[in-house]
């Protein structure tokens, strides 16, 4: 809300966005107006510290790793597709979708895009297989510190052994999915109109 | 378990001496009393001379009889609690609202023992006005606000639904079932905290319960006024409906209005934060009493009160006070509800000699009038029809559907407590009155102990039976906890708090896959340790203990991370910014406006709506009274023009400032 936003937004930029991401028209708008009031500098792209602003991400463990996900590969600010296109994954999975063109690329929402933007959270060097030290350094951010590293090894030893299964103890993608699919659930329950509650 | 006994003995002795000193007192007195009115100048010995004498020793309890009782109850209460949370099993088994009616019923045994004078007792003010308020103001404040209002549909169903099925024979059982279906929010809670369930069930039974108590006390009224009506006709009929929707309305009214005031006053708090908890509490008493002036439903108004005040209040007030307010509304909460269930002992042990003993009372009351058992049978059976017959109802409309075992949970875990039992102990005397109490108390009691206890082993019953129970592989933990985060983080960002179940642990299952196996011991240590360990963000639901404050745990973790997060973060401000001022104080400023920035917005509505109908009226003053009445009329138009002017230039000016 504001009257600056639907201004800067225009009609055959909405229709696209709507296009890649699936978003419907009053949701692109409600996320636009967060995207405005986030951008405190009012260049029309977000750098990090417009993230690490909001008081709920700082105490996040995983904060900074989400925020790293919105940008693409080394540079400092997203614009407003960008944007959109990193939140469209977590739009719920719609399981009746009418485009079944096999030639379209699946929607972003996928539940395999979903796992993959997961896994990409863990693998940081980007190796596509997820290591032991990787897994470690999550487990340590997730956990407070009263664990010892020795305890923490052998969680982590325990969680590659459970998803491993060509015995590379690493944790591929395929492996991954396996393990990760039941653990969706929640994601995959998001209903889209609570979008509507956006505090904007 | 010694030091159990040790305890409640200790209690028990100083209780008993007190009354017995206090016995000895009042015959003390009362024989002097008597001795000098039959003749002033008559010694007795060398008791008392009618000359005043200094002593060195004086003891004077009927001076401090009343207020010394109370803290003495409250004390004895406080220490059953401590010694019921030492002895670990006892906790799992019994819930918190037995204690306390067994210590009531102790208290009540000890005071009946004794020869004493009247102790101080429930009357209608001291429980509308004073025992009452604080624990609905601590159940409203702490209400989880997005899970009540995206289930408020199905929680009015479950409200007020059962009184429509209820039974409508004589006006008396009428009256009686609207207080006895009453379900007490204290007692059920309590009961949840060990069954853990999952938020959405928490929810619902909570807000249930919570809006059960006003209607409940509203139809209460009602009903009493019905009652000493001697005809009663369908206007009356009507009118009843017509005034529980008036009361209702009403005091969500007045609260709503004096949750904007308080509203407004923290915002100015900052110089004087020993204002700020006050104000809470104080702005909350007002609203009640207001709205029990017009005779509007107080528990609606201060629910209302909360739930407006909180969000604004939350983003104004310091840590500090914010701590404090929630301290010291568990603390005046737990004190009131000690005090209820106290009476409820104290008054059962004192009334049951007309009924010679609890036991046989109870074994009588079964063989009472078939009226009162169809009553009793009614309404515990209500329960369980009402609650599937609605669920059935309300499962068409939303998306995630109640399972069977959560409406087993809700009807199973309706638990009567204290509403009932002071509705029914003010009563006016009647001649059914004494059946009524009996059979409330007999319900009370069957429902807070069989049903308490046992609610956990056939919750668990019915959880085997449903799914196979098989703890969660290690990878699966851990692996639902980062898609937690994720989310969480997600959802922070797109500004939106979405309707994401944090079920209990336990829910993310699967069947284990074959594995080599570990050394169960050695697994059994890795999942405490998780359990223990993991990070819970953004607890939506404080799935607290309300006796305890038990989840204060994560505070200190939560406040490490912060620290350890403000010193990167106020490094880069300043150097983006520029700015004057420290980096804490700009971070603090700047996080402080992020929160304040999006909730003011819909603070200004009320004023924005103010200002439309005063320019409209205003406007219609003036055009229509032009040709008939004096120049009067054009000062007011006018004044009323002016009054929206500035409403709109200070927003105006607001924005701006808020904006550079």
């Amino acid at each position: 809300m504001g009257s600056r936003a639907s201004t800067l937004l225009r009609d055959e930029e909405i229709e696209e966005i709507k296009k890649e991401t699936g978003f419907s028209h009053s949701q692109i708008t409600r996320l636009y107006s967060r995207f405005t009031s986030l951008d405190k500098g009012e260049n029309g792209t977000l750098c990090r510290e417009d993230f690490q602003r909001i008081p709920e991400l700082a105490i996040n463990p995983l904060g900074d790793r989400i925020i790293n996900a919105f940008f693409p590969e080394g540079e400092d600010q997203v614009n407003f597709r960008g944007f959109m296109r990193t939140l469209a994954h977590f739009r719920p999975i719609d399981d009746h979708e009418k485009n079944k063109d096999p030639n379209v690329s699946e929607p972003l929402n996928s539940r395999n895009n979903k796992l993959l933007f997961a896994f990409r959270l863990y693998d940081l060097d980007k190796d596509d297989k997820i290591s032991r030290d990787e897994l470690l350094q999550v487990l340590r951010m997730m956990v407070g510190v009263n664990i010892s590293d020795d305890q923490l090894g052998s969680i982590a030893d325990r969680t590659i052994q459970e998803a491993d299964q060509d015995g590379d103890s690493f944790i591929s993608f395929t492996e991954f999915i396996k393990t990760a699919n039941t653990s969706l659930e929640p994601w995959a329950r998001l209903p889209g109109t609570t979008l509507h509650h956006c505090h904007c | 378990m010694v030091r159990l006994l040790v305890l409640a003995l200790l209690g028990f002795l100083s209780s008993r001496e007190l009354a017995v000193f206090s016995a000895d007192d009042a015959s003390f007195k009362a024989s002097e009393a008597h001795n000098n009115a039959l003749d002033p100048r008559l010694h007795n010995g060398s008791e008392h001379p009618t000359q005043k004498r200094l002593k060195i020793f004086t003891f004077d309890y009927t001076h401090v009889q009343a207020p010394f009782e109370i803290a003495l109850w409250i004390m004895l209460a406080s220490l059953a609690k401590l010694g019921f949370h030492l002895y670990h099993h006892l906790p799992a088994v019994v819930p918190e609202s037995c204690l306390l009616i067994m210590v009531g019923l102790l208290v009540g045994g000890v005071i009946y023992g004794v020869p004493h004078q009247a102790s101080p007792f429930l009357s209608t003010d001291v429980f509308f006005l004073y025992l009452l308020p604080p624990i609905v103001l601590d159940a409203g404040y702490f209400l989880p606000l997005r899970l009540f209002f995206e289930n408020l549909g199905t929680i009015l169903c479950y409200a007020v639904g059962p009184f429509g099925l209820g039974d409508v024979s004589l006006l008396q059982t009428l009256l009686f079932g609207s207080l006895i279906a009453a379900v007490d929010p204290v007692a059920v809670l309590s009961v949840f905290e060990e069954i853990h369930v999952n938020e959405q069930l928490h929810i619902l039974v909570f807000g249930e319960s919570l809006l059960n108590d006003a209607v409940t006390v509203v139809l209460y009224k009602l009903f009493e006024a019905f009652c000493q009506m001697p005809t009663i006709s369908a206007v009356d009929v009507v009118t009843g409906i017509g005034q529980f929707f008036m009361v209702v309305v009403g005091g969500v009214a007045v609260g709503i209005v004096y949750g904007f005031i308080a509203a407004l006053t923290t915002r100015f708090t900052e110089k004087i934060q020993v204002i700020e908890p006050l104000s809470v509490f104080l702005y909350s008493y007002l609203s009640y009493l207001t709205s029990e002036m017009f005779h509007f439903s107080g528990i609606m108004a201060i629910i209302a009160c909360a739930v407006t005040m909180k969000q604004y209040v939350e983003s104004n007030v310091s840590q500090k006070s914010h701590t404090t307010i929630k301290y010291f509304m568990k603390m005046w909460s737990s004190v009131s509800e000690t005090l209820i269930f106290i009476f409820l002992g104290v008054s059962k042990v004192r009334d049951s000699h007309e009924w010679s003993w609890p036991y046989i009372s109870f074994t009588l009351f079964f063989c009472q009038g078939c009226i009162p058992m169809e009553t009793k049978y009614h309404n515990v059976c209500l329960p369980f029809l009402g609650v599937i017959f609605l669920t059935s109802v309300v499962n068409k409309f939303r998306m995630n559907t109640i399972t069977f075992k959560d409406q087993f949970i809700i009807a199973y875990g309706g638990l009567r407590g204290a509403i009932s039992f002071s509705l029914v102990f003010l009563l006016d005397d009647f001649p059914r009155k004494k059946l009524f109490f009996t059979a409330t108390i007999g319900v009370i009691l069957f429902t807070v102990f069989v049903q308490g206890m046992t609610i956990k082993p056939l919750v668990e019953l019915l959880e085997v039976k449903k799914t196979r129970k098989s703890p969660p592989s290690v990878s699966e933990e851990i692996h639902c906890r980062f898609l937690d985060h994720i989310l969480a983080g997600v959802e922070d960002i797109s500004g939106h708090w979405g309707q994401h179940y944090w079920k209990d642990k336990g829910d993310c299952q699967k069947p284990a896959a074959s594995i080599s196996p570990l050394l169960p011991g050695e697994l059994d240590s890795i999942r405490t340790i998780l359990t223990r360990n993991l990070l819970h963000i953004r607890r939506k639901t404080p799935s607290y203990n309300r006796h305890t404050l038990q989840w204060d745990g994560n505070a200190e973790e939560m406040k490490e991370i912060l620290h350890r997060r403000s010193q990167s973060l106020g490094g880069n401000l300043t150097r983006k910014q520029g700015g004057a001022s420290e980096s804490g104080k700009e971070l603090s400023k700047k996080k402080r406006l992020t929160r304040s920035h999006t909730v003011f917005r819909g603070f200004w509505t009320p004023f924005i709506v103010l200002a439309v109908t005063a320019s409209l009226v205003g406007g219609f003053l003036l055009v229509c009274a032009v040709p008939f009445v004096s120049a009067k009329l054009y000062k007011l138009g006018g004044g009323f023009l002016i009054t929206p002017g500035e409403c709109h230039s200070s927003r105006g000016s607001q924005h701006f400032k808020e904006k550079a």
